[in-house]
């Protein structure tokens, strides 16, 4: 894989500054675990929870990419109308049917209900994939990647119209149960009872982390399957598979639902602490899938594992960021920790230029 | 060459822009409409179905085809002719506007600004853009493809939020409501009295004319200028080089093509026109807050390439005037077809069937501009036909308008024999 390269002076320089860069932050986090341990532990659970949000969407667009070979811009269409058949069942049409002394927020949707709706709304997104792979990337197979690449970002023009105009005058609640509640851990309980200092972990960090958990497992165990073989198969090469015998319109079929089915998560958990404090689709839930982009690229495109620890380090490098380095904010501008992501993406870039752990392509004369 | 329209006997004749007289007398004729647009004249308007603009509400919009012909041809060359993807064409654009803000804007407490003339400013905003074009190039190199995309998109946030920044609103201006932008009146120097008027209505020579027809003469001018720079680094030793590494960079290399030197002389060139279109569309509109170059934008010019077809300048042209007067058409559909709700016959249930205009209609179209829910707006829907448009011709006609055009041509240029 080595070759005559013109002089590029990034290389050197970049994995060098990194190593420093690296050193550098662990050392200040080990600083910060000594002497503000509280402000560390929410800020590593924060990060948690939106990391393990980034990873879930970077799933999305790893398991699409592996399968079709498309990064699919539509991704935060997707996000959108998905969450939007979520408050559609939920909310409107109370598909929840009892309302419940829930112990976390109240009076609110049952458990059971919402889980069910959050079922079916999963399932019309997953046809929602369907049905966009069938009409628009089916007949796309064997044009250039990038031309397909494009496709999706008229894919993502036409849902956001849609999806935007739905939320325009107001905002759509998801009735989550856990609300955007959470609990204290650590501090000091005063006399009446009320508890002060601890560092707070909202429940949607939690239930964040476990869907993420159970999203890699189910996929890294699919993965082990025969379907799951016959997709790695068409990843490697598609027509090599065709000859085999793989049906590789439902490989690309499986892809797109699963990539629709984990956007709608990450659409919902959009919603929700880090990330938004209403718990109710607005227009900037489709934004979650540009923000997970740098951890998709950062990881490899074409990398589960990647997938999870790109959407690790980048939302940890953008809570640390929007916690550590808040004093500068006039310098930095306002809203600088959503550009962190970014910049990460191209150091990490310039150090490996197909992601951690993403497969170089093999270049042939 | 008589009746031979593919046959060339050397390298020059095959190179050459008008190779037929039928080019040359359509591109005579195209000139002179184009020079003739602005103005009412007394004879043409008598045609049938020939209108010249005069001083209507289409100039603007056709002058802002020319200044998105001018940065389209930028990221033609870059991702046309030298096939590197990018998604942050807007940046560029963003860079070449605050470019030419910060050289030929009026300094105020807030922005800076140094009121210098149009052949100071206009230039300039293509040297900085390309300038950091350049700065980019060697981050842009070591990626392929889709990365390369990603990463460029991720400028055009790291772009907007730099012009939000206390410092970078000394070059965007307020957040909210941007900064005025220099205009296109020419001065020999920062005389008071501009040598030539393009900013206001007045005399010309002999003759009267509007801001908006002096506007687009001046635009007009600069843009065939820049088409004709364009065609001619595509034809010359540099435009080769990008093709080939297009078309296979190692085997470019092999052949003896410094791949990062020319990789870095793309992005260059690319952003040089993406900033003098990005100062021209600042200067047009007047006044433009730093989030205007966002994504929507770069996926615009994305549009414009693939609708006009990826690699050919006619294309570019072509997909320009598509992607920016479509939308417009069809708000013009719209309003007419308002205006026949009331009559008889087809037009009238066609108006009833498409339109909504209160409660209890069911078209798919609201009048109302604002109005949220179901039937979408014009807007939305034309955001949404945008869409759908990128996608049937991707799907339909990959060679875009220009691979329509061809087999146009070559239908006739191969007749009888055309089949």
């Amino acid at each position: 894989m080595d070759r005559i390269k013109g002089f590029n002076p990034f290389t050197s320089i970049g994995s060098s500054a990194l190593t420093v860069f690296i050193a550098a932050v662990v050392l200040f986090l080990i600083n910060r675990a000594i002497f503000e341990t509280t402000v560390l532990v929410q800020t590593l659970a924060k990060a948690l929870g939106l990391g393990a949000v980034y990873a879930i969407v970077a799933l999305g667009f790893v398991l699409i990419f592996k399968a079709t070979q498309v990064v699919n811009f539509a991704q935060g269409g997707l996000a959108m109308v998905g969450a939007l058949f979520l408050s559609f069942l939920a909310v409107d049409e109370h598909i929840p049917f009892t309302t419940i002394q829930n112990p976390l927020i109240g009076i609110g949707p049952s458990w059971f209900g919402w889980g069910l709706s959050v079922l079916v709304a999963l399932v019309f997104a997953a046809l929602l994939g369907l049905v966009i792979e069938r009409i628009v990337i089916r007949p796309m197979i064997g044009q250039p990647l990038f031309s397909v690449a494009i496709i999706t970002l008229g894919m993502e023009a036409f849902l956001r119209t849609f999806a935007n105009d739905s939320v325009r005058v107001q905002l759509r609640p998801l009735g989550i149960p856990w609300g955007t509640g959470g609990f204290t851990l650590g501090g000091t309980v005063g006399d009446n009872g009320i508890t002060t200092g601890g560092a707070f972990v909202a429940w949607s960090y939690v239930a964040a982390v476990i869907t993420a958990a159970v999203a890699f497992v189910a996929v890294f165990l699919f993965y082990r399957s025969r379907m799951g073989v016959a997709m790695r198969a068409v990843a490697f090469d598609q027509e090599a598979a065709m000859a085999n015998g793989i049906n590789v319109g439902l490989v690309f079929a499986i892809a797109w639902a699963a990539g629709a089915v984990l956007a709608t998560i990450g659409g919902i958990y959009a919603t929700q602490p880090p990330i938004a404090q209403t718990g109710a689709v607005q227009i900037e839930t489709q934004f979650i899938a540009f923000r997970t982009l740098p951890a998709v690229i950062l990881g490899g495109l074409d990398s589960v594992q990647g997938a999870l620890v790109g959407g690790l380090i980048i939302g940890l490098a953008e809570i640390s960021a929007g916690q550590y380095l808040s004093q500068f904010s006039g310098q930095l501008g306002a809203g600088y920790p959503l550009i962190v992501p970014y910049v990460v993406m191209i150091i990490g870039l310039l150090v490996r230029p197909y992601g951690i752990f993403g497969t170089p392509e093999v270049r042939r004369v | 060459m008589y009746r031979r329209p593919h046959m060339f006997t050397s390298y020059a004749s095959e190179a050459k822009i008008l190779s037929s007289t039928t080019q040359r007398v359509a591109m005579a004729v195209g000139l002179t409409v184009l020079v003739l647009m602005p103005f009412d004249l007394p004879v043409i308007n008598q045609l049938p179905f020939i209108r010249f603009l005069g001083d209507s509400d289409w100039l603007r919009p056709v002058s802002t085809v020319l200044v998105f012909v001018i940065a389209a041809i930028g990221l033609n060359i870059l991702a046309g002719v030298a096939g590197q993807v990018s998604l942050g064409h807007g940046f560029f654009m963003g860079v070449g506007a605050y470019s030419a803000a910060f050289l030929g804007g009026d300094a105020t407490a807030t922005v800076y600004g140094h009121g210098l003339p149009i052949w100071i400013w206009l230039p300039g905003a293509g040297v900085g853009a390309a300038l950091v074009g350049m700065l980019i190039a060697p981050i842009a190199v070591r990626l392929r493809g889709l990365y390369l995309a990603i990463v460029t998109l991720g400028l055009v946030f790291i772009g907007i939020h730099l012009g939000n920044t206390d410092w970078g609103r000394r070059f965007a201006g307020d957040p909210g409501l941007g900064r005025d932008f220099p205009t296109l009146d020419i001065r020999l120097w920062k005389e008071e009295n501009p040598l030539v008027s393009v900013s206001d209505d007045g005399q010309w020579l002999w003759f009267d004319a509007a801001t908006n027809q002096k506007s687009y003469l001046v635009l007009l001018a600069i843009m065939l200028v820049m088409v004709l720079l364009a065609k001619n680094i595509v034809r010359s030793r540099t435009g080769r080089a990008l093709q080939a590494i297009r078309d296979r960079d190692i085997a470019a290399e092999v052949m003896g093509i410094a791949e990062f030197r020319y990789k870095v002389i793309a992005f260059a060139i690319s952003s040089f026109f993406a900033g003098v279109g990005g100062a021209l569309f600042a200067s047009l509109v007047g006044k433009l807050p730093a989030s205007e170059w966002d994504l929507f934008l770069s996926v615009e010019f994305v549009a414009i390439l693939l609708i006009g077809g990826l690699g050919s300048i006619t294309g570019t042209i072509f997909g320009t005037i598509f992607v920016v007067l479509g939308p417009l058409l069809i708000e013009q559909a719209t309003r007419w077809l308002d205006r026949q709700t009331e009559s008889e016959g087809i037009f009238g249930i066609l108006a009833d069937t498409v339109l909504t205009e209160g409660p209890g209609d069911f078209g798919p179209v609201s009048t109302g501009t604002q109005s949220p829910g179901w039937p979408l707006n014009v807007f939305d829907w034309n955001v949404a036909l945008y869409g759908v448009l990128i996608i049937v011709f991707l799907i339909f006609e990959p060679l875009g308008l220009y691979g329509i055009w061809l087999n146009i041509k070559s239908y006739f240029q191969r007749w009888p024999f055309s089949y």
